[in-house]
């Protein structure tokens, strides 16, 4: 046992800076998307939980592993509380006869949910998750265009659901596709321009600058309130999340663009969904509300010891999870815009409000220098 | 009819009345559902509906006071029944004498196609002998189809007793007094 790791020392000593690095990266690589997956499946749970809260229900309450009920006290609550339903659902959409109907472009038909999921995945590489832990920063990918990358990501998101509407043959999933492709266009527009004031007052492209600026100066949303809110809408409108689920719209296109998915394809769109969720809530976390920072306990420099460095990943999540819980909220509160009324919103108020209040920043921002 | 639509003034259009009003909708349902446990859902298996005194479940054979059976094999129901649910098998000249002692006959075998019976109650309408009640069972399961046609022992056993009218006891009395001597009646 001790030679073993007297070995694995040695060989860690022995690396070059090089591949130490790539060593970290992939273990960072594996630990946050495994993060991310397990909070896509409770962000499901919570979501039915919730749900069924909102509508006088009480939700997934019977999946039980088998011993789990044996445990006193605890085995019971955590059944009711449906903490296994996950679990469920997984093994669920694993053992299911991965159908594929007639007449759709195979290649497209297969590649849809690839190309919905991975996008959704890659966002999460720029966020600062926490400031350090030991020596390893705690992020991804240190970019210095991290803003310019994760919007460049997340656009490739709608072409999932478009090719998905296109190779599925069947109108509702094709119906699903045009209404996202509209709707991709014109929030990502307003989205872009909301996070440029944001970048005018920090005056750096990089997430982790963003998030020390906001440790010295206090939380951006203080300081650009107006972007937080074309931004949040927008982040609903790009996650396709009600208000704005056109191209799902269960009540009008049966399930929109993955109507004709089953089994684990329909899952990746599924968990491309709410990654998607989660990387929006983390973005917005990190560029409003000073990502892991809090601005007493000494919470609000890079940590020193190995305690603060957790401490500050838990504050990470702790915010992220309120927007997480503010995102399946608002879904089980408003009714769906109509499409005309989506595209009012995006092209006629919230495009002139952004470019407005890009100018109205750099102006205020020109007379104080 | 034509609806008057106001237009919309300028604080309704930020859409935040709405929103707000969305939020306090929501939270008092949650509040309600979740601390007050005002939830109006049932949980089924462990939980269940109870049936109004009219309801009409699944028909089942009833017994009269005695332990009898109470059907004599007339077999009016079986071809009342609009699914052709009911399948009674006479007992035949050599079958098994009726276990009430003024009945001429009762079924050998009565079978009910559960899954075939659409609980219409023209089988307990028609019935002289008030043999047959729709209970208030209306979940019955089973692992096949074999399984859900219940025989006359089962139906018997589920049905429980059921004195109703007895129409049969008065002569059965009068019968009785004749036999000894002198007559009362």
């Amino acid at each position: 046992m001790d030679s073993i790791l007297n070995h694995i020392t040695n060989w860690y000593g022995s690396l070059s800076p090089t591949s130490l690095f790539c060593l970290w990266a992939l273990i960072k690589i594996a630990v946050v998307i495994g993060v991310v997956q397990g909070m896509v499946s409770y962000t499901v749970l919570a979501e039915r939980k919730i749900s069924a809260w909102i509508q006088d229900r009480t939700g997934p309450n019977r999946t039980a592993p088998p011993f789990v009920k044996d445990i006193p006290v605890i085995g019971p609550f955590l059944i009711r509380l449906g903490i296994f339903q996950p679990l469920a659902d997984g093994l669920k959409f694993m053992f299911k006869e991965d159908f594929t109907p007639a007449g759709v472009r195979k290649i497209y038909f297969f590649l849809a949910p690839a190309v919905a999921v991975i996008p959704s995945m890659l966002t999460v590489a720029v966020i600062p998750f926490g400031s350090m832990l030991g020596a390893q920063k705690m992020v991804i990918a240190d970019l210095n265009v991290g803003i310019l990358y994760t919007f460049g990501i997340v656009s490739m998101g709608v072409y999932g659901i478009v090719l998905a509407g296109y190779a599925a043959n069947s109108k509702f999933p094709f119906l699903g596709g045009i209404r996202s492709s509209a709707q991709m266009i014109s929030y990502e527009i307003s989205m872009g321009l909301s996070v440029i004031p944001v970048l005018l007052i920090v005056g750096n492209l990089n997430l982790g600058g963003i998030i020390n600026w906001q440790a010295d100066h206090g939380w951006l949303v203080i300081y650009a309130p107006v972007a937080f809110i074309i931004f949040l809408v927008a982040s609903f409108a790009e996650t396709n999340r009600t208000p704005f689920d056109l191209p799902e719209a269960e009540t009008e296109l049966v399930g929109g663009y993955h109507t004709e998915y089953g089994s684990m394809k329909f899952a990746l769109f599924f968990l491309a969904e709410y990654s998607n969720l989660v990387a929006s809530s983390g973005m917005m976390v990190t560029l409003f509300f000073g990502g892991w920072t809090l601005p007493f306990w000494g919470l609000d420099h890079p940590a020193q010891s190995l305690g603060m460095g957790v401490a500050h990943i838990l504050v990470f999540l702790a915010k992220m999870l309120f927007f997480v819980v503010l995102f399946i909220w608002v879904r089980w509160m408003f009714p769906r815009f109509r499409y005309d009324q989506l595209m009012d919103l995006g092209w006629r108020r919230f495009l002139p409000l952004a470019l407005v209040n890009i100018l109205v920043t750099a102006i205020i921002l020109w007379m104080m220098a | 009819m034509i609806v008057n639509r106001k237009p919309l003034t300028f604080w309704e259009r930020l859409y935040l009345p709405a929103i707000v009003g969305g939020f306090k909708v929501t939270l008092k349902h949650a509040y309600a559902t979740l601390i007050q446990g005002k939830k109006v859902t049932m949980e089924y298996p462990e939980q269940k509906w109870a049936v109004p005194a009219d309801y009409r479940g699944a028909p089942y054979l009833v017994k009269d006071q005695e332990g009898n059976t109470k059907c004599v094999s007339c077999q009016l129901c079986e071809f009342v029944c609009p699914p052709k649910a009911i399948r009674i098998t006479p007992p035949g000249p050599t079958g098994k004498p009726a276990d009430r002692t003024n009945a001429e006959k009762m079924p050998a075998e009565f079978e009910i196609n559960m899954l075939r019976c659409i609980y219409c109650g023209f089988c307990q309408e028609v019935c002289p002998e008030e043999a047959i009640f729709l209970q208030k069972d209306y979940s019955l399961v089973g692992s096949n189809r074999a399984e859900m046609i219940y025989n006359k022992e089962k139906l018997l056993a589920l049905g429980g007793t059921h004195g109703g009218i007895q129409k049969w006891k008065l002569k059965l009395e009068e019968a009785r007094e004749q036999e000894s001597f002198p007559v009362k009646l």
